[in-house]
């Protein structure tokens, strides 16, 4: 089947991929792959299943129809845990806790980098001034903010950013694509969706087109 | 393991250089259990709720059936009880409620952590920050209803078992329903059923504690229904947060 000793699988393959919902197709079948170091932009119109795919790859949704494989071996919840990084719609922190009570527990269930702390992190993403500030006193775009730090600060192979430059202004939106950059370079890989307004950083990112 | 030099990447790190240590689930369930409660903490006004509940039903029940210590002292081990039981059920709700809003559970899901374990972590957590109050001030409330002396102590083991078997029930109904709209007074029937039994023996072990009689069966019966919705209850959640997830 796989040469696996001459080419190492990809990161994450996905074969004759397809979700339906109500035997109603949202997308698919689809077959793309992903390798350390790729970018690959999902793009589409609102409700042409971007987000539906991207949880569909995160297990959060059961495909309809085809495989996900995960470095060639399929994608069960043992092989992926704690491999994947999520940052969806919502943010994923509680609005009564401060960034870094939020930062410090999600990093109690995904461990963190050696060399990262929350503190280090939300410098990066520019707002370490509102470190212990509780969420709800902070701007859309800045909670934003405390969502990509969570990037930086856990320790994950793909990511997996549906729409991470909503809220964001034009710094915000440079930071995100410096991120997916830096993260891809250091053998990881981002799967991002937009809606196409935004100009992606790296002419050479692969894209996945969704029809709606 | 591929080690990639980290100087040539310049400021970007070198990710699989820095194999992070996948946290250990006791980790895990401790940092769970200090965010929960520095969120008990910030939301101390809404814990305060229940407690006060339980205190001004129970001050108006001699108000209501007249202040004869006889009858009071008679009835007072059931009233207690079904006044905790229902002081208990409308935190229920709310269990997975505000985690399941703000995306928490993705991250739960996504975490290389058993589901179920911090499932049964939160649990604890919703138990110590919510109930325990409850017990702590049955001494009070037991004095105000009369309650002869010697059946406090059998009370008390009796909501120890019966309320953190209610909330290990509550927790699965509770994540089955969190993704429905008014939740609430469907977890109420929901629970209902499954509370019958659990107020039963505890009223029974109170009864038999209050005319002399052996007390222990009930007890035991629910200290065995305890110990195995322990087991099974985070697991049936654990599956029922997966679903409230996806829809």
């Amino acid at each position: 089947m796989m040469p696996s000793s001459a080419t190492p699988a990809p990161l994450l393959s996905a074969h004759r991929l397809a979700f339906s919902r109500n035997d109603e197709p949202v997308f698919g079948p689809l077959d793309f792959s992903i390798g350390r170091g790729e970018t690959v932009l999902v793009e589409g119109d609102n409700g042409s299943g971007k987000t539906t795919l991207l949880r569909v790859l995160a297990g959060m949704l059961p495909p309809s129809a085809g495989e996900i494989r995960f470095e060639g071996a399929p994608a069960t919840r043992d092989v992926c845990d704690g491999r994947l990084l999520w940052l969806g719609h919502r943010s994923g922190m509680n609005e009564s806790l401060s960034a870094r009570e939020n930062l410090e527990f999600l990093a109690g269930l995904y461990g963190v980098h050696a060399d990262v702390d929350a503190e280090a992190a939300m410098q990066r993403v520019g707002i370490a001034g509102w470190i212990d500030e509780p969420l709800r006193a902070l701007s859309a775009g800045q909670k934003k903010r405390v969502a990509l730090a969570r990037l930086l600060l856990l320790p994950g192979d793909l990511w997996l950013l549906d729409e991470p430059y909503a809220n964001l202004d034009r710094h915000g939106i440079e930071l995100v694509n410096a991120l997916v950059t830096g993260h891809c370079a250091g053998d990881g890989a981002a799967l991002v969706t937009s809606h196409g307004a935004v100009r992606f950083a790296d002419p050479c990112a692969r894209h996945i087109h969704l029809e709606a | 393991m591929v080690s990639t030099p980290s100087n040539a990447l310049g400021p970007t790190r070198a990710r699989q250089g820095q194999a992070a240590r996948t946290p250990t689930a006791w980790h895990a369930c401790r940092a769970l259990l200090r965010r929960d409660f520095v969120l008990a903490w910030r939301r101390r006004g809404e814990l305060f709720l229940p407690l006060l509940y339980a205190v001004i039903v129970t001050a108006l029940f001699p108000f209501a059936l007249g202040p004869d210590p006889q009858l009071l002292g008679r009835i007072a081990g059931g009233v207690l009880l079904v006044i905790v039981v229902l002081a208990m059920l409308p935190a229920l709700d709310s269990m997975f409620r505000s985690d399941l809003e703000d995306g928490t559970l993705e991250q739960w899901l996504l975490a290389p952590q058993p589901l179920a374990l911090l499932a049964l972590t939160r649990v604890i957590a919703h138990w110590l920050t919510t109930v325990l109050p409850l017990l702590v001030v049955m001494p009070l409330l037991g004095a105000l209803l009369d309650l002869p002396a010697g059946v406090l102590p059998v009370l008390l083991v009796a909501l120890l078992l019966a309320t953190p078997l209610l909330a290990l029930l509550g927790s699965v109904l509770s994540a089955l329903a969190a993704g429905a709209r008014r939740s609430g007074i469907l977890l109420a029937l929901m629970l209902l059923p499954l509370a019958v039994p659990v107020v039963i023996f505890a009223a029974g072990a109170i009864a038999a504690a209050q005319s002399g009689m052996p007390y222990l069966a009930p007890l035991a019966w629910l200290a065995a229904a305890l110990a195995m919705a322990i087991v099974l209850a985070p697991l049936a959640c654990a599956a029922a947060l997966r679903i409230a997830v996806e829809s």
